[in-house]
């Protein structure tokens, strides 16, 4: 039974929220408007909120500037290629200590956790070596490499608190019948993990879309994705608010569409298990 | 369980267990390494075994000090106005709120803006003192607006930051409020508790683990905070904001001093171990439960 709520208090509660909630969201919406004005209008004062001369002149100068599509692809390749080799790497080791756990198990996955505190900072500097001498600089592959096994730890873990949900006891039904790992992994199995493997891709692309420690230390043009193409406008040429609001309001729209479908798994997922 | 299980499992735990151990172990025993050498890029050829110089020389260095105070003040006030406030609008969104999961999106919206792109739009729209919108309103009201990259930097960037960590808070608090048991919110109620006291007796102590989560992970993450400062202040004016992070790219990317850099790369490891060391106790008591 919901609580009895005095029809007062429900008003003050959906006002304040929405004010709350609109001021929040304020920044991106600036963001938005601007993208759409002409760069004198993004300048001007007093600002203008609706009233201004709707243009799509910044969109089309943004492509025109800096070939914005060569970094969005970039962005798909580096983000999804990331994603979805650690997934091929972790689905097996979660599905091992989900359903076949060992006395280590535990201590295997703290461990992975661990590594994923390690400040990368810390290993900047022979990250950048490494990759300086075996010509990954500035390369997609060297990009998918470094976040796929920076976010592996995530992506082990996400799925590993899916599996653990899954009753065993349908596992064993499944081998009473005869039926042999491999079959029980592909007819038993799976179908069950889709919804946790769509939910850590899910989150695993959103964290990978938005790296911005690696990407901006070891990607500077070729492969570089979009948290890099954005920062290059932070040296300023002449009026530029537009077309960054354009630039970057290009940047954030598929990802802030994903981030909304998975906000649950967001809680799951950076919270390793710790809240749901 | 039987032993093709046991075996199949091991070796399918094999090839992530065996990825991350060489990804941490290998470039972290050459930072140690190169954290005992007098080793510039800029003079390839002239490495020598120096011992623990680099660290002297990392930590008597004034800036040391500086991006140290820096990287606690960044941590702290974005960890104190993420908390209060995500708690807030935690309790808020728990109340009967028509329209609430618009306003949810509206709320969480800024965790998936990526870090160049706040920045930068705080920096130019919002912040620029004359044609920001918060100048433009300052004036309106008749106060002089602040030039904040130049006068509050660090401030600037602390409220960059935690504009961009307070979805994550108010999402976790909210997730562990909407799975408090309503009928002992609501037995308090009947007994007369006021909100207050039903706010620190009954909420708060059901908040406290939550809350440690979120401290714990947004420390990790914050005591490397870097594209925030790269793209807006380059870690300025001075070392007005340089953090520990930014400090060790500076000596490493751009002085090109790898010993250095190295030293000040297991600084910042061992102060993020500190940190891990109770995050992995309170997820680890969560494994057994």
């Amino acid at each position: 039974m919901a609580r009895r709520t005095s029809s007062t208090r429900k008003w003050v509660a959906t006002l304040a929220a929405w004010i709350v909630g609109l001021v929040i969201f304020f920044p991106i919406l600036w963001m938005v408007l601007a993208s759409f004005k002409t760069e004198l209008e993004a300048f001007s004062i007093p600002p203008s909120f609706v009233f201004f001369h709707w243009t799509l002149e910044n969109y089309a100068a943004v492509q025109g500037r800096s070939d914005y599509v060569h970094h969005a692809v970039n962005s798909i390749i580096i983000a999804g290629g990331s994603t979805l080799i650690a997934l091929l790497i972790a689905i097996p080791a979660a599905w091992s200590m989900a359903f076949a756990p060992s006395r280590w198990t535990r201590d295997i996955l703290l461990w992975m956790l661990s590594t994923k505190m390690m400040p990368p900072v810390g290993v900047l500097v022979p990250i950048y070596l490494l990759y300086r001498t075996f010509g990954l600089l500035d390369t997609r592959s060297g990009l998918i490499l470094v976040l796929c096994l920076g976010n592996l730890p995530i992506v082990v873990w996400m799925l590993f608190t899916y599996f653990k949900e899954i009753p065993k006891d349908i596992l064993e039904a499944a081998r009473m019948d005869g039926a042999t790992i491999g079959r029980e992994l592909v007819y038993v199995l799976m179908p069950m993990a889709v919804p946790g493997i769509a939910s850590t891709l899910l989150l695993n692309v959103i964290l990978a879309w938005n790296e911005a420690f690696w990407t901006l230390n070891l990607s500077t043009s070729e492969a570089a994705p979009l948290t890099v193409f954005i920062a290059s406008y932070s040296s300023p040429e002449g009026l530029f608010w537009a077309k960054l609001s354009a630039a970057s309001t290009l940047a954030i729209a598929p990802i802030l569409v994903l981030g909304w479908f998975s906000q649950r798994q967001l809680v799951r997922g950076l919270t390793f298990g710790a809240v749901k | 369980m039987t032993e093709e299980t046991r075996r199949v499992g091991r070796l399918s735990l094999t090839p992530a267990v065996a990825l991350l151990f060489v990804w941490m172990i290998v470039p972290l025993g050459m930072t140690i390494y190169f954290s005992t050498l007098h080793y510039s890029l800029l003079n390839p050829g002239t490495e020598s075994f120096v011992g623990l110089e680099n660290y002297y020389y990392f930590l008597a260095d004034p800036a040391f000090l500086a991006s140290m105070r820096n990287t606690l003040v960044l941590v702290g006030s974005v960890l104190a106005i993420t908390i209060v406030l995500g708690t807030l609008v935690a309790l808020l969104l728990d109340e009967a709120v028509v329209g609430r999961s618009i306003v949810r999106l509206m709320v969480i919206a800024p965790f998936f803006v990526m870090p160049t792109v706040s920045a930068l739009v705080w920096k130019n729209l919002l912040m620029h003192p004359v044609s920001g919108l918060f100048a433009y309103i300052a004036t309106s009201l008749g106060l002089t607006p602040i030039d904040w990259f130049a006068d509050a930097p660090l401030l600037a960037i602390i409220l960059i930051v935690s504009w961009q960590w307070l979805p994550f808070a108010t999402l976790i608090l909210l997730t562990a409020l909407q799975s408090l048991d309503e009928e002992q919110k609501e037995a308090a109620e009947m007994d007369g508790a006021r909100a207050i006291s039903t706010f620190f007796y009954i909420t708060l102590p059901h908040l406290a683990r939550p809350i440690t989560v979120v401290v714990l992970i947004e420390t990790i993450f914050l005591l490397t905070v870097f594209a925030e400062i790269f793209v807006t202040t380059g870690g300025g004016p001075g070392l007005a904001t340089t953090n520990i992070a930014f400090l060790v790219y500076l000596q490493a990317l751009i002085q090109f001093d790898v010993g250095t850099a190295s030293a000040g790369g297991l600084v910042a490891v061992v102060i993020a171990n500190i940190v891990a060391f109770f995050l992995v106790r309170v997820v680890g008591r969560n494994l057994d439960a």
